[in-house]
């Protein structure tokens, strides 16, 4: 397994700047994603770790081969497609073969290897089909199959579950990482799932606008984004945020809210605002807690069950600045009540709503490393 | 107005098909339909049956009037198509005649022969027009087809400078009647000596098809996902092995359609035949029109002729018809 470094690499599509230059590592036998909206570049910079797209600028290398100009063919990569890409006129065993056969292995290694691959994925009951008859997770088992067995030095996977049904998804994630954990094989996942993101990956690269926004453990990304874009992409719904104006210990907020800012963050926010202009308060709904003698105030302006829990929005003044507050599934508010809530210091960030970047607090504030809550 | 319930079919409707073709009258209304075009088709085919009938008359049933549906069958027309005969005359011709009821062993065709009073001196040369007609058919269409994926598959996946304007100049060649260039590919192969070869016709027919086979091509090889080949790619297979391995299984049904019209079309070609070929490389439909010329007109050969021309073709798209119809609907369902 092998780690792979993209260095200031770039793609431009004429004009069209598609993802622009670029410095990331994997590890070896890391699982690593990369997560963003639609046309942020995600399969741009798989295709060209792969040798399908090549780079406008700089290099890539798989441990310490230079391989931004070889052939495809020579990258040792194995690539697992959206739509699978099984090649139809072919039966699901010579599927699985072609990768051998191209580098001519014997009649015993390419037996031996596809019994191997068969039993880890259970699928020696599909070996003599074509693709065309196998359902979708079938079809993707295959399709890992067919990348499994040559033992690649990564695997690139962009969407695979893309095309699943939801339910089918939720086992096929499971396997894959179980797959994963088992061949310790450095794997790059592309997804705009984020829910994917946060199951699967040990690190999150999190991208928009054909840029890297962060890349984190999904904790990191999830508690400590590094700014607005991650704050909201990550999370449904995203980080709650509210405009205030510092004044010396307290932050004004809309709805004649004030909020005392804690002791660690007090020289940050005063520093970098002169002490008097705008800085964002950020907070996951699971931050607040509703309390009959909470120290913000809002409105209920709409409430959601979600099963577990009930999702309240609240706006802070008349119907603007609605955040979202996580309370008990057995509680009742009526639209238009009132509540009070508070909210878990060490769940607190802020932001510059200019550079749109994450604060930081002079004494970083200790990381929950609670798991992940998440619909 | 009638509702369904009235108007519904009696019986369970165990078939896909949509509700209002279930409806009795609908019904009633398609099998006349499938009348009607069974009529015209059996209409469209009476010149072949008769073509086909005509083959095996004899020399008076054939222009008999009115034209005779019985009669008794004869290989007479495919005497006089393929072989070379001589007329027997006075002496020789008695006694061929007592050889033969003698009980000196002949063929059929001799024995055919002799009834009209002729001797078979060898196989005609309708015999070389066809095997002609085979390789200068096979060959242009083997090279068009090649030639013609090759050039489809460049124009459906790379980048080529001038793309568009390429392929329009590829189809503006159809752009003109060919009769129109008849005379300067006349002048133009006399000077190099093409004239009535093989080579000649062969490399023609190919430019003339070619322009067909990029086109159809194209538009299969569109149809094809780039991600086939880009797995192959990372699999650790070249561009070109990726392409005979991937691309052209896949494609086989487009190959197919594209080798019936090619070979069709280099198969039926009269005019260039006519006046680029004399005697070396000329193909079966110029020398069944010029039948009609020698001595008095041999209707019988001349459908013999037409018949036995017809085969490859019938055959070829036999061969290929499981493609064939999905070729021709190919693209309007996605697979
Ligand atoms: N071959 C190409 N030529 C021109 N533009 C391209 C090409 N491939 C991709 N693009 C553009 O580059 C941008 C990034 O595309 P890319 O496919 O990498 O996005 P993505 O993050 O994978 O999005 P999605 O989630 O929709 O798959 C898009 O705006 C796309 O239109
Ligand atoms: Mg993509």
């Amino acid at each position: 397994m092998a780690t792979i470094q993209l260095r200031q690499v770039e793609k431009l599509f004429g004009e069209f700047q598609a993802v622009k230059p670029m410095d990331l590592t994997i590890q070896s036998g890391e699982f690593v994603v990369l997560l963003g909206p639609s046309g942020c570049g995600k399969t741009t910079t798989l295709r060209m770790i792969s040798g399908l797209e090549t780079v406008t600028h700089g290099d890539i290398y798989l441990d310490d081969r230079l391989v931004t100009w070889l052939h495809p063919s020579e990258r040792d990569i194995a690539f697992v497609f959206q739509f699978f890409a099984l090649y139809p006129h072919m039966s699901v065993r010579q599927n699985i073969v072609f990768p051998l056969q191209a580098v001519g292995a014997s009649r015993e290694t390419i037996e031996r290897r596809l019994s191997e691959v068969v039993d880890l994925l259970r699928i020696a009951h599909l070996l003599p089909l074509k693709p065309g008859k196998l359902s979708g997770g079938d079809k993707q088992r295959v399709a890992l199959a067919r990348a499994l067995v040559r033992r690649p030095a990564a695997f690139l996977m962009d969407e695979p579950l893309g095309a699943l049904d939801a339910e089918f998804r939720e086992s096929m994630r499971a396997e894959i990482k179980q797959l994963h954990i088992e061949q310790e094989a450095t794997t790059v996942y592309v997804t705009h799932d984020q829910v994917e993101a946060m199951a699967m990956g040990d690190r999150i690269v999190v991208m928009s606008d054909a840029e890297i926004q962060q890349v984190g453990t999904p904790a990191e990304v999830y508690y400590d984004p590094a700014n607005l874009f991650v704050a909201q992409f990550i999370g449904s719904p995203g980080m709650n945020l509210a405009p205030g104006t510092v004044a010396g210990d307290l932050l004004s907020l809309p709805g004649g809210n004030n909020y005392r800012i804690a002791p660690e963050w007090q020289e940050t926010l005063s520093n970098t605002q002169n002490g008097a202009a705008d800085v964002l308060l950020g907070f996951r709904p699971e931050a607040a807690e509703i309390h009959v003698a909470g120290e913000l105030s809002g409105e209920v302006y709409a409430t959601e069950l979600h099963g577990a829990y009930k999702m309240l929005h609240v706006s802070l003044q008349e119907e603007h600045d609605v955040v979202h507050i996580r309370s008990d599934r057995q509680a009742d508010y009526p639209i238009g009540a009132g509540v009070r809530f508070d909210l878990k210091p060490d769940m607190v960030r802020f932001f510059n709503p200019h550079t749109e970047a994450a604060l930081l607090a002079k004494r970083p504030p200790p990381v929950s490393r609670r798991e992940v809550v998440f619909t | 107005m009638t509702s369904f319930a009235e108007t519904g079919p009696r019986t369970a409707v165990t078939e896909g098909i949509r509700v209002d073709k279930v409806n009795p009258r609908a019904r009633l209304l398609k099998n006349i339909r499938a009348v009607v075009v069974i009529i015209l088709a059996l209409v469209g085919l009476i010149p072949v049956f008769a073509m086909g009938i005509t083959a095996f008359k004899s020399r008076a049933d054939v222009v008999a009037v009115p034209p005779k549906l019985l009669f008794e069958p004869t290989l007479e027309g495919f005497v006089f198509l393929l072989t070379d005969r001589s007329q027997l005359r006075g002496t020789t011709l008695a006694e061929a005649q007592e050889n033969a009821e003698g009980g000196e062993p002949i063929g059929i065709f001799d024995r055919i022969a002799l009834q009209n009073g002729q001797r078979i001196n060898g196989p005609s040369d309708f015999i070389l027009r066809l095997r002609n007609s085979l390789i200068i058919a096979g060959g242009s269409t083997l090279l068009s087809v090649t030639l013609g994926l090759f050039a489809a598959y460049a124009f459906s996946r790379f980048e080529i400078p001038g793309k568009d304007d390429l392929l329009f100049f590829i189809l503006s060649t159809r752009m003109l009647p060919a009769v129109v260039v008849a005379v300067p590919l006349f002048l133009m192969y006399r000077q190099l000596g093409l004239h009535d070869t093989h080579f000649g016709m062969i490399l023609l027919y190919t430019v003339f098809n070619l322009s067909l086979t990029v086109w159809l091509l194209k538009g299969f090889i569109d149809e094809i996902p780039r991600e086939y080949e880009e797995a192959a790619l990372v699999d650790g297979y070249t561009r070109l092995q990726a392409f005979f391995k991937i691309v052209l299984p896949q494609a086989a049904t487009g190959v197919a359609a594209t080798t019936v019209f090619s070979f069709i079309f280099a198969w039926n070609e009269y005019a260039f035949a006519l006046m680029l070929t004399s005697n070396n490389a000329r193909t079966a439909p110029p020398a069944i029109a010029t039948m009609l010329g020698r001595g008095g007109i041999e209707w019988s050969a001349i459908a013999a002729g037409t018949l036995a021309f017809l085969i490859p073709v019938i055959f070829i798209t036999f061969a290929l018809r499981k493609h064939l119809l999905r070729g021709v609907t190919f693209g309007a369902v996605r697979q």
